[in-house]
């Protein structure tokens, strides 16, 4: 199998200037160079400096789909802009054999004034293709978008829907070697970045090389061969997307799939009780940290009582990505009404199935006893642990057949009664 | 909270390619066999004839662009290519020809001919200026996100304002016609040559204005002010070989005056110019070009990151 990617020491560099004040005026420019020159503004050189990629060596074999996560500023971004040759490296070099094309480039170009159809051969040229090429696909192109009515009408009177719709017909139909796919970059609501990724999943299969820069866990999880990680412009993470999801994980949240306390010392907590570990339950079949959607999610805690005293009994609060609290939950069992015995206890919430939306959550653990009117707190960890919640998309949660985007921080499953004809 | 579902293929309005036809696979085979070398800059500047001519065709519809997007919107269209011209030279005709008693030339050209004979290579050199040195930051979005050779920017934008020269120029053989100032002889073949004299010249200009618009935005304040004066320096509303021998020698250094006094002579039988002046103009031209072109391609690599 030949290589269709292959980059041996790729670096590059940014002068912080660059990054921050895009462009000054001459004059800033002149004085900058004036004060420099007369030594009134010493330049701490290598402060200045970022390296958006360091050292990046890796290999894309023919017919992978490789996906490449970190977190913001990890130089995801810059990879890809210096593989689509956008931006040249400051040292290293890569190899490309075939085709280049990338979902970046979705609508690029298009002039407001231009026809749907004018914009076609235009947006094609942008892209790459030949003019024999969009002459052959033209027709396909068109019935794709659906815009076939208004192909000859400015796309300045396009609703934005046809507009991205033409858009993506041309870029669907590029038939690259090699796609590049910036999930973070690419525009567009839910649908359309439902039709990338199908797109990209549809290239996969297809034998074509796919690299795919993404934040969707579950995404990468599901569509690709191999993911690398980057931080701070290197690779620090090169294997079956799994594990390298299930590492990131860990580093990511402050809390990974599980946490455990060596000591009781070191455990956090107060004389009564301490937390010894939290953990979340794998899945059948899922990567630790990935959890099907359908199926219930296990958080188990591990909590010692240290003594006599009050009764103390088990509490959860679930959040979603941006910190919004899901719900709280505790054990109302009777057993926690009577003075909790020395021990140690081992005690799992079940948040039913089809119930918490796709996505990352976040879950603290806290081993409380009621002070009226607040709860006192006599352990408690706060992003104890935290996972990825995924729909693997057959049809039958709460979102059924539709692929789009469904918000909410819950999304139950209810039971409709119908009444009507037949 | 992810926003994308994960929908089997199955599901997927995809576009299904037709079955590979023997020239599909021919096809494939080579595109496969096309590998793409990224590396640093390098470090001494050139044109890339090779690559440029791979994406001819992208310059051509960059070209087709702009043409037909040109007059979209106005009321008098395309028209405006012959109304700018003979508007202007109106305006010189009179000011300068009745009130100020220019001088028309040793060979006492007829004074309008003359002075459209001016304005049209001035006008063609002054739209180039304006599109060349605002190509890259006009085209900002295909720069941050599609690689081609940047220098098709500044190159389509001399060529788009050809279109207009051409529409004008019929109103010149016109006035050529009325006055009776046709070409004596086969120089009018040299014509086109000092029109791409023009067209060398502002191109380099246009390397090194668009290169230094990436960053410094004050490109766009200067261009019309260096535009104001220039047709004063190149003898657009006088013959340059009426005015003291020393000042010729000064507006050489100037390849438009060299241009302007060049076509005359190809088109109108003016006074042949002076072959030295010519030379420097045709020098300048040339620094003009290779430096400008050194510019635009050592700061070529950062244009994505900081335009």
């Amino acid at each position: 199998m030949s290589i269709a990617i292959e980059a041996v020491g790729l670096s590059k560099k940014y002068r912080l200037g660059q990054m921050t004040a895009a462009y000054g005026t001459l004059r800033e420019s002149l004085s900058h160079a004036a004060k420099r020159a007369t030594g009134r503004e010493h330049v701490a050189k290598e402060k200045q400096e970022l390296w958006a990629l360091k050292d990046v060596s890796f290999e894309v074999p023919e017919g992978q789909v490789l996906g490449v996560i970190g977190r913001n500023g990890a130089g995801k971004s810059t990879l890809l802009k210096v593989l689509t040759r956008i931006t040249t490296p400051t040292s290293g070099r890569v190899e490309i054999r075939g085709r280049v094309g990338s979902l970046l480039e979705v609508g690029t170009g298009f002039h407001p004034e231009l026809t749907g159809r004018e914009n076609i051969y235009l947006n094609g040229a942008i892209l790459g293709m030949k003019r024999r090429e969009i002459e052959e696909r033209f027709d396909d192109m068109v019935e794709f978008s659906g815009v076939e009515k208004f192909i000859d009408t400015p796309v300045k009177r396009y609703s934005s829907g046809m507009y991205v719709r033409l858009a993506f017909s041309v870029a669907a139909h590029l038939e690259p070697e090699i796609m590049l796919v910036d999930e973070v970059l690419s525009v567009g609501d839910a649908e359309f970045q439902r039709r990338c990724l199908g797109r990209m999943e549809e290239l996969g299969s297809a034998g074509r090389t796919v690299l795919f820069v993404s934040h969707q866990l579950s995404a990468i999880a599901q569509l690709c061969d191999r993911a690398l990680q980057i931080n701070a412009g290197r690779i620090v993470q090169d294997g079956p997307p799994a594990e390298v999801i299930a590492n990131y994980l860990h580093q990511t949240h402050s809390a990974g799939v599980e946490r455990t306390w060596p000591s009781v010392e070191a455990a956090p907590g107060d004389d009564l009780v301490r937390i010894m570990s939290v953990r979340v339950l794998p899945h059948e079949g899922m990567p630790p940290g990935i959890m099907d959607v359908r199926s219930p999610i296990g958080i188990e805690i591990v909590f010692r009582v240290l003594e006599w005293g009050k009764p103390v009994f088990p509490k959860i609060k679930v959040l979603d990505r941006e910190s919004t609290i899901a719900f709280n939950a505790m054990d109302t069992d009777e057993r926690w009404h009577a003075n909790s015995p020395p021990g140690e206890y081992t005690v799992t919430a079940w948040i039913p199935g089809n119930l918490l939306n796709e996505g990352a959550v976040s879950a603290e653990v806290a081993i409380c006893s009621i002070d009226f009117p607040k709860l006192e707190h006599h352990a408690a960890v706060y992003e104890a642990v935290s996972f990825e919640v995924l729909d693997s998309g057959e049809g039958d949660t709460a979102r059924g057949v539709f692929g789009g985007q469904w918000r909410g921080v819950v999304r139950p499953l209810l039971d409709w009664s119908v009444e009507g004809p037949e | 909270m992810a926003s994308i579902a994960l929908v089997s293929p199955s599901k997927l309005e995809i576009p299904t390619p037709a079955p590979p036809t023997a020239r599909d696979v021919s096809e494939a085979a080579e595109r496969v066999d096309r590998l793409v070398v990224i590396r640093p800059a390098r470090r001494w500047p050139h044109l890339d004839v090779s690559e440029l001519w791979h994406f001819r065709e992208l310059l051509a519809r960059l070209v087709w662009r702009d043409v037909s997007v040109r007059y979209k919107q106005t009321f008098f269209g395309v028209a405006w290519a012959v109304l700018v011209p003979v508007l202007t030279a109106a305006v010189y005709v009179v000011i300068f020809g009745k009130f100020a008693q220019f001088p028309a030339g040793e060979k006492n050209t007829a004074y309008p001919s003359l002075v459209l004979a001016g304005v049209l290579p001035m006008q063609y050199f002054a739209s180039s200026l304006t599109a060349s040195g605002m190509s890259l930051a006009a085209n900002l979005q295909l720069v941050t996100k599609v690689y081609f050779p940047r220098t098709l920017l500044p190159l389509g934008a001399v060529i788009v304002p050809l279109i207009d020269f051409l529409v004008g120029l019929p109103v010149l053989i016109g006035l050529m016609w009325y006055y009776d100032t046709w070409p004596n002889g086969p120089q009018f073949l040299l014509g086109p040559a000092f029109i791409l004299l023009a067209m060398v010249t502002v191109l380099g200009l246009g390397f090194l204005l668009s290169a230094i618009n990436v960053r410094y935005r004050d490109v766009r304040y200067m261009i019309p002010v260096f535009l104001q004066v220039l047709p004063l320096l190149s003898g657009v509303m006088y013959a340059v070989e009426a005015i003291p021998t020393k000042w010729q020698w000064v507006l050489a250094f100037n390849p438009m005056t060299a241009v302007i006094a060049g076509w005359r002579w190809a088109m109108l039988d003016a006074a042949a110019p002076n072959p030295g002046q010519t030379a420097i103009g045709v020098g300048v031209a040339a620094l003009l070009f290779f430096g400008g072109l050194a510019v635009f391609r050592s700061s070529e690599p950062r244009f994505a990151d900081t335009i």
